[in-house]
């Protein structure tokens, strides 16, 4: 792979984790407020998929989007503008955290009720075949969401009519609370896109590297005109769903499992034995972003010191992002009647 | 030029000329491509445009609506046909917390240009899951506009309208409605599209109505005329937003309001006209403002029962006589 791809990943990596850490403190101290879901430990997934995309694909994305938003390009402080619900924010402070839209970078939303980034996308992917165009929508989702009607729907048309939608589960395991043996009669969620006749495959989403690769031969056959692809990723997240969940259903043996960088399986024979499989944990093994800092390091591409500086320059950019977020006005009533009505134009209606 | 037209022809003729027009335009929904759509609105489309723009789709209200939201959020504009608004219930995710939210949400920054059919109403015998009103949901949803076309010419105009504007609108049409006939001059220039009018002239007392019930207020109201009631009858021809301002000449000149609505009364459409009408009227009314709607229940299928679950042109007789003669001194 690329050195330069590699350590381009390695910088959004940095700043998503850098990011939604700092979006924590802000959370605490009062300057966000709301449902806040965090990403620490998913970072491979948005970094491999969205540095796979074209800037003409367009993006749908769930609650837990900032990392997405962030990788596509959106300005961190646009980000951070909108979770402190100010002017600059980049839904205008009308949406908030869960609801993160950039139209010119093709950043079609954060959709805060589970299930619903599967209309949208084949909505778009519709347009984009209707027209014959070489784009493709990308699809988040998480495990949780797999067992909505809109999921089977959607994937049934998706197929159908072969739109081109690159379907991603972002799977860590859990539907807010509820740990996916107890939500799925069927666990490998990428064997339900076979009921639709969708190629699916399962990645390891702790490896940006084959996040990366799979996701650019999947969109590879979706602009063949082959129809959707699946994706499957299992990841984890480190935090609680949100702000308000201090995650304490989890055995901290397995969050500290997907924290260590040391070898698991022990550990987990002699306290929980099949639940999660200790095969499994071990095979996703550690945090993401130490993996690919390792590997970066390994090959020769960065020295220590040069990652030490991408994260001080990382630091300064969150820096600056709060102190933009904190210095944009707060919107006006007449700003949220002008977004609601942003689209009447010159209409008459009466 | 004018000639005599079925309503469903009307909306027909209007899908046509849309998508002739501008190749944005497509249309999809349960059996409205191969069979033409059941109740006729979209036959012979798919024929003269193809699979692309004319789609019968599978049965998944909740993701073919929002297939729409998403496809008009790229600046298509999809027209949805859901089959029944019973079968809606299964898309108001799509409609209430994509469609009317993600232009506000997003702050301004996505056209929305969608528009969602839905035939409904009480039409024949079809039981309780099959003859649901479901505009007092809609009306409560900032960001929906909502049109309900009762006449040839006002389907034409009102559909046509619809696909050209940017903003996402639901078409509630009448079950009943579809093969009624009326006049349709496609050369007249439209008005706007949630403007009421006044469907018929008078003195004693103003009868407000929308949909198919409006055509029953203005029968009444014709028939009450013999016995020297004069009722001016006023069609809203949408619920959101609603044209208070002729609502409000006309009960300035009558100083009597009934509100006459097929939906349940409980909380429905006309509650919000009463409401809103009492408030802003008060001190022109000569007696409290009634409300003559459909009984809470759901639509039994005995046609006996049926037929007096809703308002029927004797029963809006009744209640406007009543009214009409209320606090006057014998």
């Amino acid at each position: 792979m690329k050195r330069n791809t590699l350590v381009a990943m390695l910088r959004d990596m940095l700043l998503a984790r850098a990011f939604e850490e700092r979006a924590a403190r802000e959370y605490t101290r009062g300057n966000i407020a709301g449902f806040l879901h965090l990403y620490p430990g998913e970072e491979a997934v948005a970094v491999g998929v969205l540095h796979a995309a074209e800037p003409s694909d367009y993006v749908v994305s769930t609650y837990r989007e900032h990392v997405h938003a962030l990788v596509r390009g959106v300005p961190p402080g646009k980000v951070m503008a909108e979770l402190f619900g100010r002017r600059d924010g980049c839904s205008g402070g009308m949406g908030g955290s869960m609801h993160l839209f950039d139209r010119e970078r093709r950043f079609m939303g954060g959709y805060a009720i589970v299930g619903e980034t599967y209309p949208v996308s084949i909505g778009i992917a519709y347009g984009i075949a209707m027209r014959e165009l070489p784009e493709a929508v990308i699809c988040f989702f998480g495990d949780g969401a797999v067992n909505q009607g809109t999921f089977h729907e959607s994937l049934n048309m998706a197929a159908l009519w072969k739109l081109p939608v690159l379907f991603v589960c972002e799977n860590n395991r859990y539907q807010i609370g509820t740990e996916i043996h107890r939500h799925s009669a069927v666990t490998e969620v990428y064997k339900r896109a076979c009921g639709y006749r969708i190629p699916a495959e399962r990645i390891n989403g702790m490896d940006v590297m084959d996040v990366y690769k799979a996701t650019q031969s999947a969109l590879q056959r979706i602009r063949e005109g082959t129809g959707p692809q699946f994706l499957e990723i299992e990841t984890y997240r480190f935090r609680g769903h949100s702000m308000a969940d201090p995650g304490s259903y989890r055995p901290k043996v397995e969050v500290q499992a997907f924290q260590d960088e040391d070898p698991v399986t022990v550990v987990l024979e002699e306290t929980v034995p099949d639940y999660p499989s200790a095969e499994h944990l071990s095979a996703i093994g550690k945090d993401n972003i130490e993996h690919l800092s390792g590997h970066i390091h390994r090959e020769g591409f960065l020295s220590a010191d040069q990652v030490e500086r991408m994260r001080r320059e990382i630091a300064d950019t969150v820096e600056n992002a709060v102190q933009f977020a904190l210095n944009s006005p707060e919107p006006s009533m007449t700003d949220a009647l002008a977004a609601l009505h942003s689209n009447r134009g010159q209409e008459v209606l009466i | 030029m004018a000639s005599e037209v079925l309503l469903w022809q009307a909306l027909n003729q209007a899908m046509d000329v849309e998508m002739e027009a501008d190749d944005s335009v497509f249309t999809f929904g349960e059996d409205v491509a191969l069979y033409g759509g059941s109740y006729r609105v979209t036959e012979n489309l798919y024929a003269k445009y193809g699979e692309w723009r004319v789609r019968d789709t599978p049965i998944s209200e909740g993701s073919f609506t929002g297939l729409g939201v998403g496809a008009a959020m790229i600046g298509l504009r999809p027209v949805v046909e859901i089959m029944t608004v019973n079968f809606a219930l299964l898309a108001l995710d799509a409609i209430i917390n994509m469609a009317a939210k993600i232009p506000f949400m997003s702050g301004g920054q996505f056209p929305m240009p969608l528009v969602v059919r839905m035939p409904g109403g009480v039409a024949k015998q079809l039981a309780a899951q099959h003859s649901q009103r479901l505009e007092h949901t809609l009306m409560n949803v900032p960001g929906l506009r909502i049109a309900t076309p009762a006449t040839p010419q006002d389907a034409w105009w009102q559909l046509r309208q619809a696909i050209q504007s940017n903003e996402p609108i639901i078409l509630l049409e009448h079950e009943l409605l579809y093969f009624s006939k009326g006049k349709l001059d496609t050369a007249m220039e439209a008005i706007p599209m949630h403007r009421a009018v006044v469907r018929r002239e008078g003195r004693d007392l103003t009868l407000i109505s929308y949909s198919r019930t409006s055509l029953l207020a203005w029968q009444a109201a014709d028939r009450l005329a013999a016995e020297g009631i004069e009722a001016e009858v006023i069609d809203l021809r949408g619920l959101s937003p609603i044209d208070w301002d002729t609502c409000a000449a006309s009960l300035g000149k009558t100083h009597r309001l009934l509100v006459v609505e097929e939906d349940c009364g409980f909380a429905g459409a006309g509650a919000e006209i009463a409401a809103t009408l009492a408030e802003r009227c008060f001190y022109d009314l000569d007696a409290p403002v009634r409300r003559h709607a459909g009984l809470d229940i759901p639509t039994p299928y005995n046609g006996t029962l049926e037929a007096a679950s809703i308002p029927t042109v004797s029963s809006i007789m009744a209640a406007a006589r009543q009214l009409a003669l209320e606090g006057v001194d014998a």
